[in-house]
């Protein structure tokens, strides 16, 4: 996390809050606390119950239970437009009606006659925005007269018009094409590093959290998995989910014979459980499987089926005759022709890291007993 | 009722040119139609004029110029006047807590709305006979205190009220349903009161919704007969609408004195129509596209 | 802790109730009230004069009879309008609102003018035997015009999303044009005519400005029961009037219960998509 100034010092603390819809638990439990001037992405599949704790952070939902402090006092209190909250929201929701510049002046134009700047101030703070949202000469625009990204940045101009305190976004990339949404992304970041204000953004984009924020809070079912840096969520990931739901990964179920677990030939040493559970999961994300290793190391015998060159990156299919199982791995675009990899050809394959989970049965409802980050000793080089 | 139908262009057209049996049984269906809208609408409307002025243009003007006929007028904007602004705050109340909010017996509040439409416009007048009466619940009260309601103008301005009460609600409901909150939050969000949310960004994204329920609403409450027949009492000059002058005029055998103020009905059923199309020809997706009669 | 995030839902909720109370729920209560002072006795008399028989049958009969007639002429012309273009289409699509735009006094005189003995139509038709004026046929005739535009303008939106891939697959098996028109869109436009059928019905029993000019009012051959019931207050018996009155919203209620019935009934393939 970055330094920030120390007039923004407002910690958001989230807790134990439940929401509970009619037929579902939207957030069940969540305790989260997020200091001043950070970026938080909320990560996670539809109805993982983020856009609701981003809508009660707005004061346009309110929890069953818990509560949210803002440096000690009872931030729920206040309705939402008392909140200087800054929202943008999946849609935008731009007023159609309204120019561009009314959009962006419709915040202050609505505060009370004793706190809202004069016509003249309002234009100003306006044309400022639009500036700074590279929107500068749209004003007169109306908004069904912009294109998508562009409208984004209206409703960013909007929100901060009101100089907010915490900026929400929510799924601020969603409806937007592959292109612009990479552009914003980098945009937003830098806008960030200038206002240093305190943003948490909702997405269902994993590339997006992971690149984007200085924390990401994984959620899933109403609660949050995993809270942490991209680098540890990407690295270190908490549970199976984040496991699953961040990036891909080879999923391994494991064994335990003779006091160790392993599946087929590969065999784990230094299992930290002392053979307490029978069953194990092993997820092993494809750029961290070793494709030449020695004879001297456990490994299996695998069969290259498929090279797809992806740009910089190839993927591999290989096939795995003793386990009956496909492996993923991914390496440089410019090691397949330095390997001499050809499909067909024969190669020893074994992960060089893993993280495992300790199940209390095999199958997809089992029951997460214990974590276990598994490193291979001098792990070989692709 | 209400009606909307945006006249659509979407791409309808067959891509290739239909064969010869084909265009002959289009023709015919169009031809059929045709005819039909010719004998059964444009025939009684150009019957009104024609009657109207068979004795020509001075004795049209004359037969307007009547002081019945002026008051009629007069009583009938008057009512209309009042009638349809009451609807108008109700349409807007109905329609705001219908489209924004869960409750229970929401159904049941929406089947009550729409129920003057499924009740004869007699029955509408009747109940309020029944009500306000000389035999009715509050009849001998009205009289010892001297109002009258039945036989008077309350009497006219109430049964308009309720026959035109579902208009405006049934054009906003499934507008507001389909426009969401999303701005109105906003709204919330950016600081806005209630009223200031109300009249900055709800009002102007149903505002040609609402001009179109006050279309509606304004033609069929000049033009209401039934209910307004059974609780006006035919006093000339005091409690005739345009409508029940009509009415008389004809019973009368007046023919183109009745020709005559129908036609002016007429011209307004016309000015109505024309005004219609151009808001759904111009802003027909924020009126909103619904099937009559559901929502 | 506070749920709703707009505000003015006590207000609006709070007003809309009190008005609907007042002006609708008060004065049908005082309908109800009325009504049943006649009590079993008076209502049997009043069913079983043959007057008040034949007005209702008129009104149910001749209603029914005038959708049917709108449920045909209706998908007619909302087919010619929706799929043909043709000079003239725009102002015909117009026209077809003005039954609801034009007063029910007018068009009651108009249609008069129009099939009376005398009438430009009817100074031809009369002297062949056939009578529309002052005959059940005028009453039929009216009903007809004044729910024409239901079943059309029912129809038109439904047509318009129509999707056409449907009918290109039916074509694409062998379909010829009939075929795909009786067994394919008919079948998926029932529920919709069903609905234009059920407000044109419901709109015709209770019409009143439109036919009694046309009708005659002769009892027991061209008298409707809304007349009926402004005789019964022209009398001042309030409490047969009130029972009458009574008896034909209930009457209507069942009528369109039934229809919804068949409605649901109708589109029963579609209960999983919508």
């Amino acid at each position: 996390m970055r330094q920030v100034d120390t007039e923004t010092t407002m910690t958001l603390e989230l807790s134990h809050l439940s929401r509970r819809f009619t037929d579902f638990a939207a957030l069940d439990d969540v305790s989260l606390s997020i200091a001043p001037g950070e970026f938080l992405a909320l990560l996670g599949p539809s109805g993982s119950g983020k856009t609701t704790l981003l809508r009660i952070l707005a004061g346009l939902d309110y929890p069953d239970s818990g509560s949210v402090d803002l440096d000690g006092q009872n931030f729920l209190a206040a309705p939402a437009r008392e909140r200087k909250i800054g929202l943008v929201f999946q849609h935008y929701a731009l007023f159609r009606h309204l120019t561009v510049a009314e959009n962006v002046a419709f915040g202050l134009r609505v505060r009370k006659r004793r706190l809202r700047p004069s016509k003249k101030a309002i234009a100003e703070r306006v044309e400022q925005l639009l500036q700074r949202v590279q929107l500068d000469g749209f004003g007169h625009r109306y908004p069904t007269q912009l294109s998508g990204g562009q409208r984004q940045r209206v409703a960013l101009a909007r929100a901060l018009a009101v100089e907010p305190s915490l900026l929400l976004l929510d799924e601020p990339f969603g409806a937007l094409d592959a292109q612009v949404r990479l552009t914003l992304r980098r945009w937003l970041r830098e806008l960030h590093e200038d206002l240093e204000l305190t943003t948490i953004f909702v997405t269902h984009d994993q590339e997006e959290a992971l690149e984007l924020a200085d924390r990401v809070a994984v959620m899933n079912r109403g609660r949050i998995e995993q809270v942490g840096t991209p680098e540890a969520i990407y690295q270190q990931p908490a549970t199976p989910f984040v496991c699953e739901f961040i990036g891909k990964v080879n999923k391994l179920p494991l064994t335990l014979s003779g006091g160790r677990l392993g599946m087929g030939e590969w065999l784990l040493d230094g299992e930290p459980w002392n053979g307490e559970h029978a069953h194990a999961v092993a997820y092993v994300r494809p750029e961290h499987l070793a494709l030449d290793v020695p004879e001297t190391q456990p490994a299996w015998s695998a069969r290259l089926r498929h090279v797809y060159l992806a740009g910089s990156v190839a993927h591999l299919e290989l096939y795995v005759p003793s386990l009956d199982h496909t492996l993923e791995a991914d390496i440089a675009g410019e090691d397949v022709a330095k390997l001499g990899l050809q499909p067909g050809a024969q190669l020893r394959v074994a992960p060089r890291s893993a993280v495992v989970f300790a199940m209390d049965k095999s199958g997809e409802d089992a029951a997460v007993q214990g974590r276990w980050v598994w490193q291979a000793k001098n792990a070989p080089h692709a | 009722m209400t009606a909307s139908s945006t006249t659509s262009a979407t791409g309808i057209r067959h891509r290739r040119a239909p064969h010869w049996p084909r265009k002959i049984g289009r023709s015919l269906l169009i031809l059929a139609a045709v005819i039909f809208l010719a004998v059964f609408l444009v025939l009684p409307l150009s019957v009104v004029f024609v009657e109207a002025f068979r004795q020509g243009m001075h004795a049209y003007l004359s037969t307007i110029k009547q002081p019945e006929a002026l008051s009629a007028i007069r009583l009938t904007l008057l009512v209309a006047v009042i009638a349809v602004p009451l609807n108008i705050v109700f349409g807007i109340a109905a329609a705001w807590a219908m489209a924004r909010f869960e409750f229970r017996g929401k159904a049941l509040l929406g089947a009550f709305i729409d129920l003057p439409f499924s009740i004869s416009p007699v029955i509408s007048g009747l109940v309020y006979v029944l009500l306000f009466g000389a035999q009715g619940w509050f009849g001998p009260w009205l009289q010892a205190h001297h109002v009258k309601i039945i036989f008077a103008v309350p009497g006219l301005v109430l049964a308009t009220i309720f026959i035109t009460l579902p208009f405006i609600a049934r054009e906003l409901i499934p507008l507001m349903q389909a426009q969401g909150s999303d701005e109105e939050e906003a709204a919330r969000v950016l600081g806005a009161g209630g009223w200031q949310m109300f009249f900055r960004v709800t009002l102007p994204n149903i505002r040609w919704a609402l001009l179109y329920g006050v279309l509606l609403c304004n033609a069929r409450a000049m033009g209401e007969f039934g209910a307004v027949s059974v609780v006006s009492g035919h006093i000339r000059g005091l409690t005739t609408t345009m409508p029940l002058e009509v009415e008389m005029r004809y019973n009368e055998y007046d023919y183109v004195g009745a020709f005559a103020v129908a036609s002016l009905l007429a011209l307004l059923a016309l000015l109505t129509l024309a005004i219609k199309t151009l808001l759904e020809w111009r802003y027909g997706d924020e009126i909103a596209a619904h099937a009559p009669g559901g929502h | 802790m506070r749920r709703r995030i707009l505000p003015g839902f006590g207000l609006s909720l709070g007003y809309a109730l009190a008005y609907l109370g007042l002006i609708v729920l008060l004065p049908l209560a005082a309908l109800a009230w009325k009504a049943s002072g006649i009590g079993l006795h008076g209502l049997i008399r009043l069913l079983s004069s043959p007057r008040t028989f034949a007005a209702l049958k008129l009104s149910f009969v001749g209603a029914t009879f005038a959708a049917v007639v709108n449920a045909f002429v209706g998908l007619l012309v909302a087919w010619v309008l929706v799929r043909y273009r043709f000079p003239g289409r725009r102002l015909f699509d117009a026209l077809v609102d003005l039954p609801f735009a034009l007063p029910t006094a007018v068009a009651g005189i108009a249609l008069t003018a129009l099939y009376a003995p005398n009438g430009w139509l009817g100074q031809w038709l009369v002297p062949h035997g056939i009578q529309i004026a002052y005959a059940p046929p005028g009453v039929i005739l009216a009903m007809v015009f004044v729910g024409f535009p239901f079943v059309v303008r029912t129809l038109q939106p439904v047509l318009e999303s129509l999707d056409r891939d449907v009918e290109e697959a039916a074509e694409s098996l062998g379909a010829s044009h009939p075929q795909t028109f009786f067994r394919v869109i008919l079948p998926m436009l029932f529920p919709t005519l069903l609905t234009g059928f059920a407000l044109a019905l419901a709109r015709a029993v209770g019409e009143y400005g439109s036919v009694i000019f046309i009708a005659g009012n002769i009892p027991m051959r061209s008298e409707i029961a809304p007349l009926l019931i402004v005789e019964k207050l022209e009398e001042f018996d309030y409490a047969g009037a009130a029972a009458l009155g009574m008896v034909m919203l209930i009457a209507s209620f069942v009528l369109l219960i039934v229809i919804s019935l068949l409605q649901r009934w109708s589109r029963r393939w579609a209960e999983h998509t919508r």
